[in-house]
């Protein structure tokens, strides 16, 4: 069976004017904020022979901060990372049925783009991971990749970036220094501009905080509070009181299942489910 | 799985359950010494109160400290919250028993106005209400909360009943102003000892079901109008 070519482009691109994965943001298009943007269907997900998320169906808003906690090995970060098929880098794994779609397009699809996936949809590491290049170069990296050479474009994309990341002042009198001279907080925000800079729709988070102190932590944490009117965000954490503090919904997974998907007042407040009323309370996990 | 400080909760409940209990028992000796006119009885009510008092301080100081070191979430921080509204409404339920019991020091030194027979009618009804409500913190029963919320209406209803019968011993009869206005006081007393049940009911449904019930029909369907007068 073959399929038309899905791009994962916005519908501005002049190169492939395809099925739009993505709108531009602030289009007219744009759907109301709250509109599930993550569609996810009875996904089944298998390390070589081991199952790690049993039927997951979820949907994810757009232009929300969607935490995902749940004890180590739970599936959370397995999950995330099929948002933009970063599974696929790992030998042996497989989305084994159900469907993971954005903006309604099965990413899964044989003829998805990856590359263009995952331009749209952005990643940050739990531990930054900035490239031995300058503060300047990191963020540029992936414009550079697009073939963008047009020097005024890039000092923009930079300085947006940066200032779309609360770095800027810090950093706008030493761009060409190295990233790896930033503190362990700034070169997380390094990261996070280095991501918004090739203008994703998605950000995932996965455990964005646990190698910062409290600072920085709450740094990026206010972060995510004004990314979120631009992008949605899913982020992956440990720290309960984060998602508490962050998000607007919280999915709690156990043993590759999805417990209970509520808004995160909900959760913390009155959960439905006795296991997560227990592992938000600290009782077990 | 036991947390280290899950016994610091523990505290926390049982102390309110004796604040539960300390207060019950305020309110039916202050009215056992008004009906039998026992003095002695009516001052050691007032001087109980105390215990009450400091019982209220102290929950007051573990519900700050638990919420501060120990960040509760779900049951355990409604359980918190909850504990603190209900030692405030249990520490007025003293208030209200050391006022019937210095009122019937008073009352005492006369001859009564009349047999008294609505008045512990009345504060029978608002001590089951209160004993109810307690019950509930200790099994979660929200359906009998409910019920709670629901008999206050009949509580109010006896107290208007009072205060009309009383305006009238008053206009037939000055010389019983004084006694009829104590009474009057100690039936109003009851009244919000009634009230303070019905709240500390409406906190045990918001622990047991995460719903607020406060100023809603539901606490309200099928009672009679509760409109207080006084």
């Amino acid at each position: 069976m073959t399929h038309e070519p899905v791009s994962m482009e916005t519908p501005t691109s002049p190169t492939r004017p395809n099925i739009p994965l993505a709108s531009v943001p602030g289009s007219a298009s744009m759907p109301a904020v709250g509109t599930t943007l993550i569609d996810i269907q009875n996904v089944d997900f298998y390390y070589s022979a081991s199952k790690a998320l049993h039927g997951i169906t979820l949907q994810i808003p757009e232009k929300q901060v969607t935490a995902f906690i749940g004890p180590s090995g739970c599936g959370k970060s397995t999950l995330l990372r099929c948002f933009n098929r970063m599974n696929d880098l790992i030998d042996g794994t497989r989305v084994d049925s159900g469907s993971i779609r954005i903006r309604g397009v099965d990413i899964y699809r044989r003829d998805v783009d990856v590359i263009e996936l995952r331009k749209r949809v952005g990643m940050v590491f739990q531990k930054s991971n900035p490239f031995p290049k300058s503060i300047y170069e990191n963020i540029i990296y992936g414009l550079r990749l697009q073939g963008v050479k047009d020097k005024s474009r890039l000092d923009e994309v930079v300085e947006k970036s940066l200032r779309g990341a609360a770095l800027w002042d810090e950093v706008k009198d030493r761009l060409h220094t190295s990233g790896l001279s930033l503190s362990g907080g700034q070169q997380q925000r390094l990261c996070i501009a280095r991501t918004i800079a090739v203008e994703p729709e998605i950000i995932l988070m996965d455990e964005p905080c646990s190698a910062l102190d409290p600072i920085a932590t709450a740094k990026v944490e206010e972060l995510i509070h004004e990314l979120k009117m631009k992008y949605t965000i899913v982020i992956v954490t440990h720290n309960m009181q984060q998602a508490a503090r962050c998000s607007d919904r919280t999915a709690f997974f156990y043993l590759g299942k999805l417990i209970e998907y509520s808004p995160t007042r909900t959760i913390f407040m009155n959960p439905e489910n006795p296991q997560t009323e227990a592992y938000v309370s600290g009782r077990f996990g | 799985m036991k947390r280290f400080f899950d016994a610091e909760l523990e505290t926390f409940r049982s102390r309110l359950i004796l604040m539960g209990e300390t207060a019950i028992r305020q309110v039916r000796d202050a009215v056992k010494a008004l009906v039998e006119a026992d003095i002695g009885l009516a001052d050691r009510v007032i001087a109980a109160d105390d215990e009450l008092d400091m019982l209220e301080v102290q929950i007051d100081d573990e519900a700050v400290r638990y919420m501060n070191l120990r960040a509760p979430v779900a049951t355990e921080l409604r359980m918190v919250i909850v504990g603190m509204k209900a030692s405030h409404d249990l520490e007025r339920v003293g208030d209200e028993a050391t006022s019937i019991a210095k009122r019937s020091v008073r009352l005492s030194a006369e001859p009564p106005l009349k047999p008294y027979v609505d008045i512990p009618r009345m504060a029978g009804m608002a001590l089951e209400m209160l004993r109810d409500a307690l019950d509930c913190f200790l099994n979660g029963d929200s359906e009998k909360a409910l019920s709670v919320c629901r008999r206050d209406a009949e509580v109010d209803q006896i107290n208007k009943q009072l205060y009309r019968e009383l305006t009238s011993y008053m206009i037939e009869k000055p010389g019983t102003i004084s006694r009829a206005l104590e009474l009057m006081f100690i039936s109003k007393s009851i009244e919000r000892i009634a009230d303070h049940a019905t709240n500390i009911a409406e906190e045990m449904i918001y622990l047991a079901k995460g719903k607020v019930v406060r100023h809603t029909d539901e606490v309200k369907k099928s009672s009679i109008s509760s409109t207080s007068q006084h």
